[in-house]
């Protein structure tokens, strides 16, 4: 304590400003990342109904980390506000009254919020179970709300959306095109703003609330307060991507609502991971490859397959329950094995991979040490060779 | 002047167990007061209570002339009142100097900011640099909180109540579980906290308790039992037969 008196150097507040800013900076792979989806336009014009898709499944996911990776809020009906953004661009179209799709976008959203907000004091108090609970009950109240209404069309769905040209210039053509190039622009821009919050001084306080709310409210934070914003910022997120579904297709239906949609946007952010953003954008991406992929190869049983490969990640963790999932599928595919067959085959290996769990994580772990420690010295010869040339 | 904190008549019941009984308890300003008492005497529970993190049963809570016995706990601490917990509360995931930069951005009301990066006002970072160094946390204080050693992060729990800048702060057992060779960095930062903050402070070790203390209250069974100077108490026969009894019971 003897450095009671004296200020702080100088220095060390100057180390401290740039090792708090770091996080925030954008890092070659993020650069990438967008970079790449830019010559996804370009690239993959065939492809631009499936890209559309997943951009908007990206930014519900993105939607759904807001929530669970940085405040820590479990939610199963979080196509409460998809459906609820969706039926509300439909309706503003179909009825005329917002004809600009951007502004009908923002109107969206705007009214995803709003439910949002009114919603969120549902889940501020309680355990996970009471808040899963809560949110997948206002999801089915609202399903059957549009089940049941005329304005929504009830279980035809919403027929007639016509949409009109963005901004007044850019309309929408047949292969969807414009439709991806708009879902892409809009995507962007609220992560941009997502990053932004994440790394503000309000981001920091919803870590720390998520980390422990009990020592978050002791040093002075109004915990339910910042939990009704994030809640109601990822509502309107949700209704911003739910209404590009709609604008993008000129349809809603039910199936916005559904319970599937909000499971598997969960799944979307667990397979990607929480709490850095991209989680749920990488989540999206590979969920819809796997789905294409196994719906194509396995047209009857893929969701079999998509479940085996949620319980190992979760079993085995991220890298080494997808290799393994995959080892599984591509032998039951190679060796030709009949549905039922394979059906045993997984399970009896599923069963052994249980029992064996802990020594399997045991060398997970060692393989995970030994490539970190492989990754440093890499990095630290390639850090010494331009001085010693 | 009115006292830095009072309690009248504070009850708390959990079910069937009265963990806080008709507690009315006075800190003075400027006080170095300890609160002791055997295992399970209900001390915590008062600092639950003061700190609003309990509802009491009855009673009422005044700091410096409010009443704020049905204020909400975050509104307390904008009031002047900190604590510190008896088990570390800290962010795991958080670098102390994150923890403690959070901290004091909140208290300049900077934390509902969603558009500033952190690191990008001077003064929080000054005051938290500084706060930071006066507890020897300069050096630790880009690990993750979690990764850090067990008496850094008492060092922490401590400095995080500090960074709140409070006029009244509650410890609760800060050297709990300290190695004994550690223990001396959290007496020293305990000692030298500033002198215009109160203290109430709970703790078992009685020369910590007797070398800090200006005044004592004694907690059985949720009751207060006696309160007075440190050779009042120290010389108080009940007091000593409470303790006996305990060391005769724990041995
Ligand atoms: N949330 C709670 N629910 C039920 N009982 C509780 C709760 N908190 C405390 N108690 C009970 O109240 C009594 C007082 O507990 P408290 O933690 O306040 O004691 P303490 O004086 O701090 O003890 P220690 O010195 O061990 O920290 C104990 O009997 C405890 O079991
Ligand atoms: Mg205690």
């Amino acid at each position: 304590m003897s450095a009671l008196a004296s200020l702080p150097p100088k220095p060390l507040v100057a180390t401290a400003a740039a090792s708090l800013a770091s996080r925030a900076r954008w890092k070659p792979a993020e650069i990438a990342f967008w970079l790449a989806t830019v010559a996804s336009i370009f690239l993959l014009p065939s492809k631009h109904l499936i890209l559309t898709e997943i951009a908007i499944l990206g930014l519900f996911a993105l939607s759904l980390d807001l929530i669970l990776g940085y405040a820590g809020i479990v939610s199963l009906g979080h196509a409460a506000f998809f459906g609820f953004g969706a039926y509300a661009a439909g309706i503003l179209a179909k009825y005329g009254i917002i004809k600009e799709p951007v502004l009908a976008l923002l109107a969206s959203g705007v009214l995803a919020a709003a439910l949002g907000f009114v919603t969120s004091f549902l889940v501020l108090r309680g355990s996970d179970l009471t808040r899963l609970m809560v949110t997948l009950g206002v999801a089915l109240v609202l399903r059957e709300i549009a089940n049941q209404l005329d304005i929504t069309g009830g279980a035809d769905g919403l027929q007639g959306v016509v949409m009109e040209p963005i901004l007044g210039h850019f309309p929408f053509d047949m292969f969807g095109r414009t439709a991806y190039i708009y879902s892409l622009v809009t995507l962007f821009v609220l992560f941009l703003i997502a990053r932004r919050i994440v790394n503000s001084p309000f981001g920091l306080s919803l870590r720390s609330i998520k980390g422990n709310p009990l020592r978050a409210a002791a040093i002075g934070i109004h915990v339910n307060g910042r939990l009704v914003t994030i809640y109601t910022i990822a509502a309107a997120y949700a209704g911003i991507a739910g209404a590009l579904l709609t604008q993008s297709t000129q349809f809603a239906s039910l199936s916005v609502l559904d319970f599937e949609r909000s499971a598997d946007v969960m799944l979307i952010v667990i397979i990607g991971g929480t709490g850095y953003l991209y989680g749920g954008l990488i989540g999206a991406v590979l969920f819809k490859l796997v789905q294409d992929y196994l719906a194509n190869v396995n047209p009857q049983y893929w969701q079999f397959w998509l479940g085996l490969i949620l319980v190992m990640m979760i079993m085995f963790g991220r890298v080494y329950g997808a290799i393994m999932a995959a080892l599984i599928f591509a032998i039951c595919t190679w060796t030709r094995l009949p549905f039922m067959q394979s059906i045993v085959f997984t399970l009896v290996v599923l069963a052994v991979l249980g029992i064996a769990r802990p020594q399997i994580l045991a060398v997970t772990s060692r393989i995970t040490e030994r490539a970190a420690a492989i990754q440093t010295r890499l990095r630290a010869r390639l850090a010494r060779k331009p001085a010693e040339r | 002047m009115a006292p830095a904190l009072q309690t009248q008549g504070l009850v708390k019941q959990f079910g069937g167990i009265i963990a806080t009984n008709d507690v009315t308890l006075t800190v003075e300003k400027g006080a170095r007061h300890a609160l002791i008492g055997p295992n399970g005497a209900g001390k915590t529970t008062v600092i639950n209570l003061l700190t609003g993190v309990l509802r009491p049963t009855a009673g009422r809570i005044v700091l410096e002339g409010r009443d704020i016995t049905d204020l909400e706990a975050y509104k307390r601490v904008g009031l002047g009142l900190a604590r510190t917990f008896q088990i570390n509360q800290l962010f795991a995931d958080l670098t102390p100097l994150e923890t403690i930069g959070l901290a004091v951005s909140e208290r300049m009301q900077l934390g509902r900011q969603w558009w500033r990066l952190p690191g990008s006002k001077p003064v929080v970072i000054e005051e938290s640099v500084d706060i930071l160094n006066r507890f020897g946390l300069t050096d630790a204080m880009n690990e993750r909180t979690a990764t850090l050693p067990y008496g850094k992060q008492r060092l922490l729990e401590i400095a995080l109540a500090i960074a709140c800048r409070p006029n009244v702060l509650l410890l609760d057992e800060p050297a709990a579980g300290v190695p004994e060779a550690e223990r001396h960095g959290i007496l020293d930062a305990v000692a030298a906290l500033p002198s215009d903050v109160t203290v109430l402070l709970i703790e078992h070790d009685m020369d910590i308790v007797f070398s800090f203390a200006d005044r004592i209250s004694v907690l059985v069974n949720g009751e207060l039992f006696v309160e007075g100077t440190p050779e009042e108490v120290a010389q108080d026969p009940r007091v000593k037969a409470v303790y006996l009894g305990e060391e005769a019971h724990d041995a």
